[in-house]
């Protein structure tokens, strides 16, 4: 254990000590820092250099649950956090699943979070790195300019602790370079963005993050509105994983037992095509959400979610777990210290199939290439399974790439999606986010334009 | 919060090092929230967030770094890091004099809500709970969340700036799922005032929960959304999202000032039908987006961004108003004292036109009427955005006919700004929002008349 981490835990421990009868604790302790550096023309608009740190504390007594937090380890600060959440126990209503996780024997599968590389970079080396990116770029081709060249990193380290007896802490760091263009001709702009995620920035390939986002505003130049029409969709591996976070929502051990899954009484059954085969696997070091502990301590683990298109299982916390009468799946997501652990999926990876995206494309006689979405959180109703979501790319004519594309929307049902899944690629890539990404072909969707 | 010579002494060392500017903003929030779901309340959370962020400028460069210890120590740490981050050169020490400066007056608390006690704001769930479920048997879920918060600011810079306000805050909302023979549909309300706990005297939580109820009860027999090209009727109250999106961001002056906004040069110009006047106003009172200075210390402002359908100003933050010589215009916002400032909305809003609601229906052969709206999104630089719709209606031969599933709802902000060929009499504001900008979220309101834009793109799945 690193001396941070076992400095968290000491205050962890000593939190839990505290319990009185009756009462089940749980602390959560955890410090963060941060680096942001935004560079604009060859110069830094800003750097941004962030330490936080805090602490949750859950009580559960007589099946009532209290919480409260705060954000520093100041001593009097976290008495005053045990005492209040102490005091939130009074008005929980009593649930006879309530209660924190218990250790279930599963062991941690060490895997290495942590890079000291990333740990040792140098700061004049990340804004150096961070200018590269944008001189790549617009260098890529003379109709960019950049909106801003960003380089990100982040280093937690984190404790849990039970009455329960769950001990456990961890530390992880990551970074990631991002870069927003605006291509021009005449009067018309469009926009792209490119990105490159690492252990340590050596894992970086800053070419191919400008190639991409050089590429993506670009050939959206001249882009029309299409007529509407059901077409065949090629979802770009960025767009496939933002859906398949929404898919997961569905496979939530909480929605299902509180009646809010549209698949709550499929497992089993049939959900998606054959082809289709759904993993959380946060034991994947090559996954950007990559854990050793889930939001209550249990050992992350890799969970099959749907295998030929079968449904096997949901996700479950230990609260959801208890209630529907089986065992946690490690899936307790937390967002820091500021609350308590929810269901979710870790790192989502779809099964790849073997040939690239323009063989994909080659079959394809009416279809369209969706390279961005947008409105995801307004247009996609996870509970009916309705969506219909903005998007821009690519007609997709006679197995070639057509004219661009934009100002229409593509529409379905989460579960017609699912089925409708003809062939998944072999392009799988990482990215900033908790799934990771892969060429998706749908059968047919409604795309709505002119 | 902090004691004034602490403040000029800790201003004095961000810079030293030569910068040309430095602000500490200081910040103690206090917030409760409350959950109910499947009928239990799930738990009472107490939050406390505490500390400062320091932001130090030189040339075009920002450094910023933020601390939660409001010590002189921790804010001198954070300073020094905040300068460092700057990089500067140069040197020389600068006597700073703070001049208080007064926040517009937005509101009265009568009610504090740390004087409240939690069994009434838990109680204030319950009823919601169980006039959702009352509605009708199809109601087969309800969740519901209360929250409050008392955040107290203070904004010192080397201009000799000094502010403080306190924002005091309430919420209130409910999700309902209903469930019939084609599955299950949702419903949603909400209420937010900047405001005490007094709020709760005049809202009325039953009637919100009834509203959400019989919208997923009436979205049950709904049927696809069309798919193309027809005339939206949006309902008063429900459609400022509209605006935010169509062209609110688009007028931010730091997305302007790097040419990523189709509304960049357009000053003076036509940019929307005459009939829109559209206003940013943060000091309208007790509203969801009011404030009394915004997070850069400057009194909140009634700025009128579009009048006439003229395009007469952009909203503006300290660093893009310094960049440009023009005068800030009290949007300056920022999530929590870990994050930096940048242009952000208040409350936005459309005044009143003429017509009458009724005749907009009427007038109307085959279109989309909107009684709710969800969220949305925009590319500043096309000027594309989308939009959903959480509770819409067909509209035909004049009336509002069969429900709709939820769809979204495509437009490219000038082109529909432009479109807007009819507007109501019946101003109101929407429900409380939370816009997304970098990754900060910040509370925003926005309000309209009813409207009918000519034409949308309505992204159903039906013929």
């Amino acid at each position: 254990m690193s001396d941070g981490a076992e400095a968290l835990q000491a205050i962890a421990d000593a939190v839990i000590a505290q319990a009185k009868p009756g009462e089940h604790v749980e602390a959560y302790v955890s410090r963060d820092s941060e680096t942001d550096i935004r560079v604009y023309e060859g110069q830094i608009e800003h750097f941004v250099s962030a330490q936080s740190e805090g602490i949750g504390i859950r009580i559960v007594k007589d099946g009532r649950t209290g919480f409260a937090y705060a954000g520093t380890l100041d001593q009097q600060a976290i008495a005053d956090v045990l005492a209040e959440a102490r005091d939130n126990v009074e008005f929980g209503t009593p649930d006879e699943w309530a209660g924190v996780a218990e250790p279930d024997g599963v062991d941690v599968i060490r895997q290495a979070l942590w890079s000291e590389t990333l740990a040792g970079y140098s700061t004049d080396r990340k804004i150096e790195l961070t200018k590269e990116l944008e001189r790549l770029t617009l260098a890529a081709d003379s109709r960019i300019r950049i909106d801003d060249a960003n380089y990100s990193d982040v280093a937690g380290e984190s404790a849990v602790a039970t009455t329960t007896g769950i001990r456990r802490s961890g530390r992880e760091n990551g970074c990631y370079v991002s870069v927003s263009t605006l291509a021009d001709d005449g009067d018309e702009t469009q926009t792209g963005f490119g990105f490159s995620v690492g252990r340590s920035p050596d894992d970086f390939d800053l070419a191919k993050a400008a190639k991409e986002a050089a590429e993506r505003a670009t050939r959206l130049l001249g882009a029309v509105k299409p007529p509407s029409r059901r077409l065949t969709v090629v979802l770009d591996p960025f767009v496939a994983a933002q859906f398949l976070g929404i898919i997961s929502s569905t496979l939530n051990g909480e929605a299902v037992i509180k009646g809010r899954s549209l698949f709550r009484d499929r497992l089993g059954e049939q959900v998606a095509s054959p082809l289709f085969r759904l993993v959380d696997d946060p034991t994947n070091p090559l996954a950007y959400t990559a854990t050793e502990l889930d939001g209550e301590g249990l050992a992350a683990r890799r969970n099959v979610l749907i295998d030929g298109g079968v449904l096997q299982q949901f996700v479950h916390n230990s609260y959801s777990a208890r209630r529907a009468g089986t065992v946690s799946t490690g899936n307790a997501v937390r967002g820091g210290f500021k609350g308590t652990p929810g269901v979710g999926a870790l790192a989502l990876q779809v099964q790849p199939g073997t040939r690239s995206q323009a063989e994909l494309i080659s079959d394809i006689t009416d279809g369209v290439l969706v390279q961005s979405v947008s409105g995801m959180h307004s247009g996609v109703n996870p509970i009916s399974g309705d969506f219909s979501t903005g998007a821009s790319g690519l007609l997709i004519s006679n197995g070639q790439l057509g004219g661009p594309v934009r100002e229409f929307t593509i529409a379905s049902t989460l579960q017609r999606m699912l089925l409708d899944v003809l062939e998944v690629g072999g392009d799988i890539d990482w990215l900033p986010m908790r799934a990771a990404g892969v060429s998706l072909v749908i059968a047919d969707m409604t795309m709505s334009g002119a | 919060m902090i004691d004034h010579d602490v403040l000029t002494r800790v201003l004095g060392a961000a810079v030293k090092g030569g910068a040309e500017f430095a602000e500490i903003f200081a910040e103690d929030k206090r917030s409760t929230s409350a959950g109910l779901d499947d009928g239990r309340i799930e738990q009472v959370t107490s939050g406390r967030d505490r500390g400062a962020g320091i932001r130090v400028v030189k040339g075009d460069t920002t450094g910023f770094a933020h601390t939660a210890d409001l010590s002189e120590a921790g804010l001198l740490a954070a300073a020094q890091s905040a300068a460092a981050a700057a990089s500067q050169g140069g040197g020389g020490v600068r006597t700073i004099a703070l001049t208080r400066v007064e926040p517009t007056k937005v509101n009265t608390i009568e009610c504090y809500p740390d004087d409240v006690p939690k069994a009434a704001k838990v109680e204030l769930l319950r009823r919601v709970d169980e006039a959702a479920r009352s509605a009708g048997a199809a109601i087969v879920q309800v969740s519901a969340g209360y929250g409050d918060s008392r955040r107290r600011i203070l904004v010192a810079n080397t201009d000799g700036v000094l502010a403080e306000d306190e924002q005091v805050r309430g919420l209130i909302r409910l999700s309902v799922v209903a469930n019939g023979d084609a599955g299950m549909q949702t419903g949603f309300q909400s209420a937010g005032q900047t405001v005490g706990f007094e709020m709760f005297d005049t809202v009325d939580v039953e009637a919100l929960a009834r509203d959400a109820a019989r919208q997923a009860i009436t979205k049950l027999s709904a049927r696809p959304a069309p798919s193309g090209a027809l005339p939206v009727v949006i309902k008063r109250g429900s459609g400022g999202v509209l605006f935010h999106e169509a062209c609110g961001h688009g007028l931010e002056a730091d997305l302007v000032g790097k040419g990523a906004s189709v509304y960049r040069g357009k000053t003076g110009e036509l940019v929307a039908s005459p009939l829109v006047t559209l206003v940013d106003d943060g000091t309208m009172s007790t509203e969801w987006g009011a404030i009394g200075i915004d997070d850069e210390g400057h009194p909140s402002q009634y700025n009128v961004l579009i009048q006439d359908g003229v395009l007469t100003d952009y909203m503006w933050d300290y660093l893009r108003a310094r960049k440009e010589g023009h005068r800030q215009s009290g949007n300056g916002r920022r999530q929590s004292y870990m994050h930096l400032p940048m242009v952000r909305m208040t409350n936005t809003y459309v005044l009143n036109g003429t017509d009458e609601p009724d005749d907009i229906v009427r007038a109307t052969d085959h279109g989309v009427y909107i009684a709710q709206l969800g969220g949305g999104s925009v590319n500043t630089a096309t000027g594309d955005f989308v939009f959903g719709m959480t509770e819409a209606y067909l509209i035909e031969g004049g009336e509002i006919t069969e429900p709709l599933r939820e769809g979204n709802l495509v437009g490219n902000g000038p082109q529909v700004l432009c479109d807007i060929d009819m507007l109501g009499n019946d101003f109101g504001m929407g429900n409380p929002g939370t816009c997304g900008k970098d990754g900060q979220g910040v509370p925003v309101g926005d309000g309209q008349p009813t409207l009918r834009v000519k034409t949308m793109t309505i992204g159903g799945t039906a013929a």
